[in-house]
């Protein structure tokens, strides 16, 4: 199975367990475990080429000039994490079927599981960098949704928003990591990247890069001082616990850390800070765990304590610690994943996890004893156990550790928390199941049922089988596990149980004693614990998190005030200032252009616009009068496109100004006519200093822009030369519209289109709420009520109809020679149906209207972008035009050219867009009651008059 | 002409700019569609000014107008009339459900933040 398919099939998968809940809980947990079971083969086949020392490689070039490929390898480290995250996975999902109650949403929960499992997969076998670091934040996203499952427990949300902040958190400072490791090297590719150890080392960066790395690396890995959000977490329900902090999820960063060991570890900062953090973590979390009274905090402490022992594995940079952090890698995922499944087993027998409430379970539940038996002894590290091999390992390895030149100190620390690990495992066993038995428990307990069980006890025999006979069972894997994170010559080692006697061996047997010595001393200093004053992480989080959520508000409190007219009056201050700093900071081109000399008739456009705008601020509190002021701008600017050689320009304009009259019209039908004095003296003065300083940049801006020349050759010179023999129109204008710039007028008239579904909506949404109701209620204002259909103007709108049709239509042919075209017509059209709303009423003339105007917008859309489709079958780039000359006697040659059904698209898009929008605003106006009149006008003499008139 | 049409574009602008400062929905989408104007005009500039020449191809006369920011003008328009006709509505809704067409969220504060001064 090709490695993209093995990441993508959990995520494809994802879909399945909520299809298949409808079938029952069975069968949602066998198609969910079928997907994962066939990720697993697909895996498990490459094994063998993997085991022989090949790289698996998959390649998907998608952006190579970013570097983005979704390039995938499987080496010896990739399958041992793909092989744990898989198999593990599969126990888990059997596990899961059991123990989620039937008030729980099992799809929910197995979907989450698989997307989970699929950025897991994604992560281990990634090549590429980038692509690596979307699967790390995917994993955030997906086990805050799992660690929040039981959304109705505030420990849950609280524990998924913990969890989610600090891994997040750690996410972002591995992008940077990361991004700087690609720079360094020049390539996003880990295979390109892990060949490169000594560049990256001697580069000035790698101090920035190696702690940005290990910062997402220690978050994700719950290493200290990070260490804290796992202990919260634990309020998932089990099987995530097992799954996501025990075997998978937590173990990411330690990947990590070993997929870039050959480039990263060998130097003192890798030691100091790695080997380190680890130790601390080990004891603290050893220590932690033995006073915890809940199963599953102690075995999330437990976590925290082997996932450091790992990371100052990692951290030694020898090789032989590497082996045996991957050695250690598979122990614990096989032990802690054991006990995990063992704690919700017996909180799901008991409805408790309280260690102190438990006791003497050792009969009741046999089978669940026993494999808690295994595999806490394996975690104590106690001989024929699998810990008990790589414990001895680490010891070992321990030995050789000096720290800052001193050679007993990691030793004894590294003993101590073997120490601590030996006492609270057998805490985990003798406070749980041994002892007498007791009468209190909240529930019956008994061994759950075999589906439930299996799972655990499979990983049981596996930590035996692993225990007596290492090299058999994990030799091979190990070693090209091992192989992969060295990235050289294996050191020499051998995984058996008796070593001889040597250092490690003492410092075993001292951690067994003394940790049984602990164990029997743990009621006083357990006593002891509670009354010392510890530090408590999540306080300390919370007020963390409380300071910052703080400042964050008041800082968007101070700058968001909801005063709209300050965020104008800033912004437009702040474009004055950059364009002025840009002016007078650049050099600037003389005027070269000779200004050309004003005649009379634009020196009265001039004036008549002057005194509008003028007058429009003057009266702008008039609302009315300032609309029609506004009418008489737009209409100068019109004529001034006419007269300036731009007649597309001006029909375009001129038109637009009618639609926008009326819209604003029949939006200040329902507003207050007049705008109230508010503004001080101090303010209006503020308001025209402001304005006065932007017209000033920017008539002065136009100014200079006129009298310069053009500063580079323009391209317009290309589309007058092509417009005829390309385009096939010599209305450049519309050539450019419909052809040279095919495609942004295509997106324009959808960006038209979904203007006017916007209004629509809006209307829609404003109607149906409570003020919908009140504006139907509202009471008929006198004044408006007269005469609302004249006969005049009705009769004179039905006569113009159709000549303003054929208007349009003779507007719209000639547009790709002439001036004119599909967005003049579309306008030209729309006004010539308004007049008949404004006539005869909106809801005479919806009544007359056959086809939604939703339709015609998207009809509109589908023309223009079936004839760019067509220039595909031609083998032609979207929207490629063609055209030709077709004879129809007697009518003579014309033209025909694709482009002119592109501009029906664009014809129709505007047609309806202007229309929806207008008649959506005019739907405000409905008032209950209102019925649709069947006659088109108020007064109608052929129906007023009486019979024998008309006869005769 | 030049002149005329840069102070014009200029005096555009600022009614433009000192009406969107005001603190009803109205005036303010008065001043975006004077902006409006003045932005279209200033692009159309960039082509330069042509009086009378052919916006289309003849064989007759060897210049012609510039087309192409003739053309981003005039999708411009049309662009500019849809934005209006949201805002418009945005404002008409917000005035209907608020019962006030005032702009900013709590009224008259950035006067008394004025006054205070």
């Amino acid at each position: 199975m090709s490695l993209i398919l093995i990441a993508a099939l959990p995520f494809l998968g994802a879909l399945l367990p909520g299809l298949m809940i409808r079938s029952g809980r069975t069968a949602c947990a066998w198609a969910t475990a079928s997907v994962t079971l066939t990720a697993l083969i697909g895996l498990l086949v490459h094994a063998p080429a993997v085991m022989r020392g090949e790289v698996i490689q998959y390649q998907l070039e998608w952006m190579p000039l970013l570097g983005l490929n979704a390039n995938f390898f499987l080496d010896g480290l990739g399958l041992l994490f793909a092989g744990l995250i898989l198999g593990i996975g599969l126990l888990i999902i059997i596990y899961a079927r059991f123990y989620l109650s039937r008030q729980d949403p099992m799809g929910q929960f197995y979907t989450y599981l698989l997307l989970f499992q699929g950025a897991m997969v994604g992560i281990v076998l990634s090549d590429n960098v980038l692509m690596l670091l979307i699967f790390w934040e995917l994993t955030s996203l997906s086990s805050f949704l799992l660690i929040g499952y039981w959304k109705h427990l505030p420990e849950g949300r609280q524990g998924a928003r913990m969890a989610l902040a600090v891994t997040g958190m750690g996410g972002l400072a591995l992008i940077g990591g990361m991004l700087i490791l690609g720079n360094i090297v020049g390539s996003y590719d880990l295979t390109v990247i892990l060949q490169n150890k000594e560049l990256i080392q001697a580069s000035p960066l790698y101090l920035p890069a190696l702690i940005l790395i290990l910062l997402g690396c220690f978050t994700k890995s719950a290493q200290f001082p990070f260490h804290f959000w796992l202990p919260h977490a634990m309020a998932a329900p089990t099987p995530v616990s097992a799954y996501l902090h025990s075997a998978t999820m937590v173990k990411a960063g330690l990947f990590l850390m070993a997929r870039l060991w050959p480039v990263l570890a060998g130097t003192p900062e890798w030691f100091y800070i790695v080997a380190t953090t680890g130790l601390i973590t080990m004891v603290l979390g050893a220590v932690i765990a033995l006073f915890k009274d809940d199963l599953k905090a102690l075995l999330a402490f437990s976590t925290v304590s082997h996932l450091g022992l790992i990371t100052m594995l990692l951290g030694f940079g020898t090789p032989f610690a590497a082996v045996v952090a991957v050695f250690h890698i598979i122990n614990h995922a096989t032990f802690k994943a054991a006990l995990f499944m063992s704690a919700g087993i017996v909180d799901h027998e008991t409805h408790t996890r309280d260690i102190k409430r438990l006791g003497g379970l050792r009969h009741l539940m046999p089978v669940t004893f026993t494999i808690v038996m295994v595999a806490g002894l394996s975690m104590a590290g106690i001989p024929l156990f699998n810990g008990f091999l790589s414990k001895e390992m680490m010891l070992d390895a321990a030995t050789e550790a000096a720290w800052n030149g001193n050679h007993w100190l990691v030793p004894a620390l590294a003993t101590l928390g073997a120490l601590f690990s030996v006492a609270y495992s057998f805490r985990l066993i003798v406070h749980t199941f041994l002892g007498p038995k007791r009468d209190d428990y909240p529930a019956k307990p008994h061994d759950p049922g075999f589906g439930m069980w299996a799972p655990p006890a499979l990983l049981a025999v596996l930590v035996v089988l692993i225990g007596i006979m290492p090299a058999l069972m994990v030799g091979p894997l190990v070693a090209t596990a091992s192989g992969a994170v060295i990235g050289g010559d294996l050191p020499y080692y051998s995984l058996k149980i008796w070593h001889g006697v040597n250092a490690a061996l003492f410092m075993s047997i001292a951690a067994v004693v003394g940790g049984l010595v602990l164990l029997a001393m743990h009621r006083p200093l357990d006593a002891a614990w509670i009354r010392a004053r510890r530090p408590e992480a999540k306080a300390i989080f919370d007020a963390l998190m409380r300071a910052v959520t703080g400042a964050a508000n008041a800082l968007t409190d101070g700058l968001h005030n909801g005063a709209m007219t300050r965020y104008a009056a800033v912004f437009t201050l702040a474009v004055i200032a950059a364009g002025s700093a840009a002016w007078f900071g650049g050099t600037n081109p003389a005027p070269a252009r000779e200004a050309l000399a004003i005649g009379p008739v634009p020196l009265i456009g001039w004036i008549l616009l002057m005194v509008a705008t003028v007058c429009m601020v003057a009266y702008h509190r008039n609302r009315l009068l300032s609309l029609v002021l506004m009418g008489i701008v737009g209409l100068i600017v019109s004529v001034a496109f006419a007269y300036m050689s731009a007649p597309d320009l001006a029909l375009t304009q001129i038109s637009v100004e009618v639609v926008t009259i009326i819209l604003l019209l029949l939006a200040l039908n329902f507003l207050p006519k007049h705008s109230p004095v508010e503004s001080s003296n101090a303010r209006r003065f503020r308001d025209g200093t402001i304005a006065v300083l932007g017209g000033l940049a920017v008539g002065g801006l136009s100014l200079a822009m006129l009298l310069s020349d053009f500063s580079q050759e323009s391209i317009s010179a290309f589309h007058l030369a092509n417009s005829k023999p390309g385009g096939g129109g010599t209305n450049v204008v519309n050539v450019i519209l419909v052809d040279f710039r095919g495609f942004d007028t295509f997106g324009e008239i959808i960006v038209l289109g979904i203007a006017a579904l916007v209004i629509f909506a809006m209307t829609e949404s404003v109607l149906g709420s409570p003020v919908g109701a009140w504006l139907k209620q509202r009471p008929i204002n006198p004044l408006e009520a007269g005469d609302r259909h004249p006969l005049m103007m009705v009769v004179a709108t039905r006569v113009m109809m159709p000549i303003a049709l054929m208007v349009g239509v003779f507007i719209f042919l000639r547009g790709h020679n002439e001036p004119g075209g599909g967005f003049i017509a579309g306008l030209i059209v729309a006004i010539a149906l308004v007049m008949q709303y404004m006539a005869s009423g909106f809801d005479w003339a919806t009544a007359r209207q056959r086809y939604p105007y939703h339709m015609i917008i998207a009809l509109g859309v589908f023309a223009a972008a079936f004839t760019g489709i067509g220039s595909w079958f031609a083998d032609r780039p979207f929207l490629t035009s063609n055209y030709g000359y077709f004879q129809i006697p007697p009518m003579g040659e014309f033209e025909l050219a694709t482009a002119m059904a592109f501009d029906v698209g664009v014809f129709l898009c505007v047609v309806g867009a202007v229309m929806l929008g207008l008649e959506s605003l005019s739907r405000f106006a409905h008032r209950a009651g209102d019925r649709p009149s069947p006659y088109p006008m108020d007064i109608d003499p052929s129906r007023d008059l009486p019979q024998e008139a008309k006869d005769a | 002409m030049e002149y005329l049409l840069a102070s014009a574009i200029g005096a555009m602008t600022a009614a433009g700019i000192y009406l969107l400062l005001r603190q009803r929905t109205f005036p303010v989408i008065l001043g975006i569609s004077m902006l409006t104007y003045a932005v279209n005009l200033f692009l159309f500039a960039s082509g330069r000014i042509a009086i009378n020449l052919p916006p289309v191809l003849l064989n007759k006369t060897p210049t012609y107008t510039d087309p192409l920011p003739q053309a981003l003008v005039l999708t411009a328009i049309v662009i500019s009339f849809g934005m209006t006709a949201v805002v418009v509505l945005m404002g008409l809704g917000a005035y209907l459900s608020a019962r006030t067409d005032h702009v900013n969220l709590n009224e008259g504060q950035d006067d008394n933040a004025e006054a205070g001064k």
